[in-house]
């Protein structure tokens, strides 16, 4: 059977658009229970640092430039540097690791 | 403010904020047009792809799927698997904005739905209004759609060494988004560094470190903010300010 490429992209918009869009068109109303409420305000914060961790050491050539890169962003982004400074330190770090590492 | 001057001024941000995602994009989705040129795809195949799917994990296991032949069926589940974060995001963003935002303005946030913005989104104090997601969106997913035709056509003009100093700004980008709030709650702080130390243990684990790597944050978020949750309910009125 031959495939269609279109057909796949297609599938692929299509499924993951879905699983996007039905809870922000079905929840309309605001949940009141405490408890899911409480959940909701975790999500963002164990999911980000749960794609951050150990992804980050894995993203670089070197483990090491990327732990550098973790420790210091995280230091950059606790005293209040906001999401460019952020992401440029990360990014630095890892750049002058990997030169000196190779 | 009226409500189109706040529209134009959350639009704005967005488009500002976008700015270190859109770079961060531009490096990963480059990587992703190798991939899909591998996969057999044209520069506008993959285009196409890019501007309708908004995912990199996604993206990279459909072309893979592509380049392997698999049934469409194989590619509906392969996405739900990989996606099925973006089901909770939305939850998340459901309680987020304001219950009088209209259902193509929810279709457009949930379209665009992706963890960088969501990670932008989920966070602003208060309300959330859905122009701020569109400037994010527009911003740093033409660069999405950039880098992975660019990628296709050129496959490698980058030095490997700046695409992986590029491809770290989004994990920049995430310790800049979840930190000040690990500051400020140290509740927060405990179960950020709680969760990198699970999430890496995971993935050395047997068995569970052989799920996609899709999977294990589904089951790591449920499974922690739902125990943070039961031991730290959070009080409405204070924390995440949605007044």
């Amino acid at each position: 059977m031959k495939h269609n490429v279109y057909i796949y992209i297609l599938i692929m918009w299509a499924v993951a658009f879905l699983l996007r869009s039905l809870p922000l068109t079905l929840i309309r109303r605001e949940i009141k229970n405490k408890t899911i409420r409480s959940f909701l305000y975790y999500v963002p914060y164990v999911t980000l640092a749960v794609m951050t961790f150990p992804a980050i050491i894995e993203a670089t050539g070197n483990p090491l430039s990327g732990a550098i890169a973790l420790v210091l962003g995280m230091v950059a982004a606790y005293f209040g540097a906001g999401l460019f400074p952020t992401a440029i330190v990360c990014s630095l770090a890892v750049f002058i690791a990997e030169s000196f590492l190779k | 403010m009226s409500n189109t001057k706040e529209a134009k001024k959350w639009f704005l941000k967005g488009l500002r904020d976008g700015i270190p995602i859109a770079a961060g994009y531009f490096a990963v989705s480059f990587a992703l047009g190798i991939t899909a040129k591998k996969a057999g795809l044209t520069w506008y195949q993959a285009t196409l792809a890019s501007l309708l799917c908004n995912a990199s994990a996604g993206e990279y296991a459909g072309f893979e799927v592509i380049a392997s032949k698999g049934s469409y069926i194989t590619m509906a589940l392969i996405t739900a698997i990989i996606s099925a974060r973006y089901m909770l995001m939305s939850v998340t963003l459901s309680q987020k904005l304001s219950p009088g935002v209209n259902t193509p303005q929810r279709l457009m946030v949930g379209f665009w739905v992706t963890d960088e913005i969501f990670g932008a989104s989920s966070t602003v104090p208060g309300r959330l209004n859905p122009h701020y997601n569109y400037g994010l969106a527009i911003c740093s997913l033409s660069f999405w759609a950039l880098g992975t035709c660019i990628g296709v056509v050129t496959g490698s003009i980058l030095p490997p060494g700046i695409v992986t100093a590029l491809g770290v700004l989004l994990y920049g980008m995430f310790l800049a988004i979840i930190m000040p709030e690990g500051r400020k709650n140290k509740k927060v702080g405990v179960i950020i560094l709680l969760s990198m130390a699970l999430s890496w243990a995971c993935s050395v684990m047997p068995y569970v470190s052989k799920l996609s790597e899709g999977t294990r944050i589904i089951i790591l978020t449920i499974v922690i903010a739902g125990a943070a949750a039961l031991i730290f309910p959070v009080n409405t009125d204070d924390g995440e300010g949605e007044k």
